[in-house]
């Protein structure tokens, strides 16, 4: 039975995008024969595009690193629902995705997929979605989440969406783009520093810190509507937020009280408490997942480390040990795994600690990352880096097996958040 | 109020007395030798507190008071405190131009600063501006000793989002270990 969809614009494509861009690019692939083998056939009719959905697929699923492309020819099959399962076989497909696009009489546009496990000659998933004209990559990247969690078993992040902030000449972009970098729009454009954005749970509001008040001060912002808001501008410095995984409320750092220290406020500004009080330096507060904890960088036992306190206050306990240097803790969306910067001999490196048994690895060779953020399935850790001098993001999967290529805009590009799933 | 050291003196050992622990801001490099500061200022032990622009100021008095903010001569004109690596305490260096900032907003108790503190590049946005703001801190702190109303001053961060010197070297990390007092106006 074929499940019908309409497919929901995310909430940045109401915006004009910009030119394209590069997009994220496999790197290198440890997972050599663990990777799925899988044909995507040509979608029949899918020329009315101007680009073909089953070419979205592909890309998708061959970015994620975990599937071998096997060549489809360039032919769509005959018919969808009768697939050669021999002919499949032998090219040495264990999967087969099939399709057909029509227009449709609104101007609409409506494709059909069809997922079979070739091994076991049967269809193992099929739907029909349709939506609108300009939103034929949106639908490669809906089908292709569909195929990844099928096969894989957890969501596909294909039609999640990014942001980060670019500075090109003196003027600083908070820029809202698809997962892969792809088609970014500027959310925020100011000739005054933005950093540390922070998408909402449901994905249609970021909070982020501008300092086009000469000094940084916490905005939430709508996506759809550009409106804006400001949450936090006390005396003094007002940063670091981090939304309630609820969305009713950010932990931010203020400096009204003195140094930086962890509060809670409602979005409206309102039910500011602080969260503890403590003789250094707190901030880079995140929530865990269940909402009972915030993880935190503090610097009470010298150099900084992260630590982790009850939403209630309390007594914080410290969490990481290895190293003089640990910043910018982030928590997998399982809550089991700690990603954060870690300075090695002078190098800023990306490394996680499984909280469970404390093992550490460090993810990346490069010496200048910032910014680690999970994607929503918590299988990729985005994050910045630098590369010839140049701001880029990069991402590497939580295992240190897949790498990618560095994305690299014009300028530089910093302050990576990845959204949440697409609802 | 005439004699600047035995003030340095209090200066320093009040905030000696309220200094934390260093806080590790970035790679163990070796310490660097003083920040050139781009405003050099007179030290304390050898010139107490010349003040040379003080007359002119009194004389000055009935136009406007803040026209001294921006006479070269002046001590106000110092602008830019410049801190040791991985370190947030006012040197002896500049405690006269703290001082000589302090007396005036005392005098014009209508004057507001804004102290904006800097990071050196190396490290997190958000540590970093959470060190920034520590150097912010400690020249507030010194006004404050030195009898500044508190609504007078507001100590921020930039971290290291506006480096004075974008480069990335040990020379331009120093330059960048900053905090710069400025008047309301002036921002």
């Amino acid at each position: 039975m074929q499940r019908r969809h309409f497919l929901q614009a995310g909430t940045a494509l109401t915006l004009l995008p910009a030119l394209a861009h590069a997009e994220l690019t496999v790197e290198i692939s440890g997972l050599g024969n663990e990777r799925i083998p899988v044909a995507i056939a040509m979608f029949g009719g899918e020329n009315v595009l101007p680009k073909p959905i089953s070419d979205v697929v592909r890309a998708d699923l061959e970015r994620s690193g975990l599937f071998r492309l096997i060549d489809a020819g360039t032919q769509p099959l005959a018919d969808i629902a009768r697939p050669d399962w021999a002919a499949w076989r032998g090219k040495g497909a264990d999967v087969l995705l099939a399709g057909s696009v029509r227009r449709l009489p609104d101007g609409n546009v409506e494709a059909t997929f069809r997922l079979y496990d070739v091994v076991k000659q049967a269809e193992q998933k099929s739907a029909v979605l349709s939506f609108r004209f300009e939103l034929g990559r949106n639908a490669g990247h809906w089908i292709a989440d569909r195929v990844y969690e099928q096969l894989l078993g957890v969501p596909g992040v294909f039609s999640t969406q990014i942001t980060y902030v670019q500075k090109v000449g003196r003027n600083y972009m908070l820029q809202i783009a698809e997962y892969d970098g792809a088609n970014p729009v500027s959310a925020f454009t100011d000739d005054e520093p933005i950093i540390s954005p922070a998408w909402s749970p449901d994905g249609k509001r970021l909070a982020y810190v501008s300092f086009a008040l000469k000094k940084p001060v916490i905005y939430v912002q709508t996506i759809a509507t550009g409106n804006r808001q400001v949450v936090a501008n006390f005396k003094g410095s007002n940063s670091a937020p981090a939304w309630s995984p609820d969305g009713r409320r950010l932990a931010i750092v203020l400096t009204k009280d003195g140094l930086s220290q962890i509060y809670l406020v409602n979005l409206d500004g309102s039910g500011l408490r602080r969260l503890m009080q403590s003789n250094g330096i707190d901030t880079e507060p995140c929530f865990s997942p269940d909402g009972k904890w915030i993880y935190f960088t503090s610097d009470r036992s010298g150099g900084p480390q992260t630590y982790r306190v009850s939403v209630d206050g309390g007594d914080a306990q410290r969490v990481t040990y290895e190293g003089s240097y640990n910043v910018s803790p982030r928590l997998s969306p399982d809550g089991k795994t700690l990603a954060y910067i870690s300075r090695n001999s002078g190098r800023f490196q990306l490394t996680v600690q499984d909280l469970a048994s404390q093992q550490t690895l460090a993810l990346t060779d490069t010496s200048k990352d910032e910014s680690p953020t999970f994607a929503p399935n918590g299988r990729l850790i985005l994050y910045a880096t630098e590369v010839g001098g140049r701001g880029v993001l990069s991402a590497v999967s939580v295992d240190g097996k897949i790498r990618y290529k560095p994305l690299q805009g014009n300028g530089d590009i910093r302050e990576p958040a990845w959204g949440p799933l697409a609802v | 109020m005439k004699i600047a050291l035995p003030m340095s003196i209090l200066l320093a050992a009040t905030l000696a007395a309220c200094s934390t622990t260093p806080t590790q801001e970035s790679a163990p490099v070796a310490q660097p030798k003083t920040a050139a500061p781009a405003a050099t200022v007179p030290d304390a032990k050898v010139t107490p507190a010349p003040t040379p622009a003080k007359p002119a100021a009194a004389v000055a008095a009935p136009k406007d008071p803040f026209a001294e903010l921006k006479d070269p001569k002046s001590l106000l004109s110092t602008r830019n405190v410049y801190f040791d690596y991985n370190s947030y305490e006012v040197k002896l260096d500049y405690f006269p131009a703290v001082e000589a900032h302090s007396k005036f907003l005392k005098k014009n108790t209508t004057g507001k600063v804004l102290i904006q503190g800097s990071a050196d590049e190396r490290g997190s946005s958000e540590y970093n501006l959470a060190l920034g703001q520590k150097r912010a801190e400690a020249v507030k702190s010194a006004m404050k000793v030195l009898g500044v109303k508190d609504e007078q001053v507001e100590a921020v961060s930039l971290g290291k989002e506006k480096p004075k010197n974008p480069g990335h070297d040990e020379a331009a990390w120093a330059e960048n270990r900053r905090a710069d007092i400025l008047y309301k106006g002036e921002y």
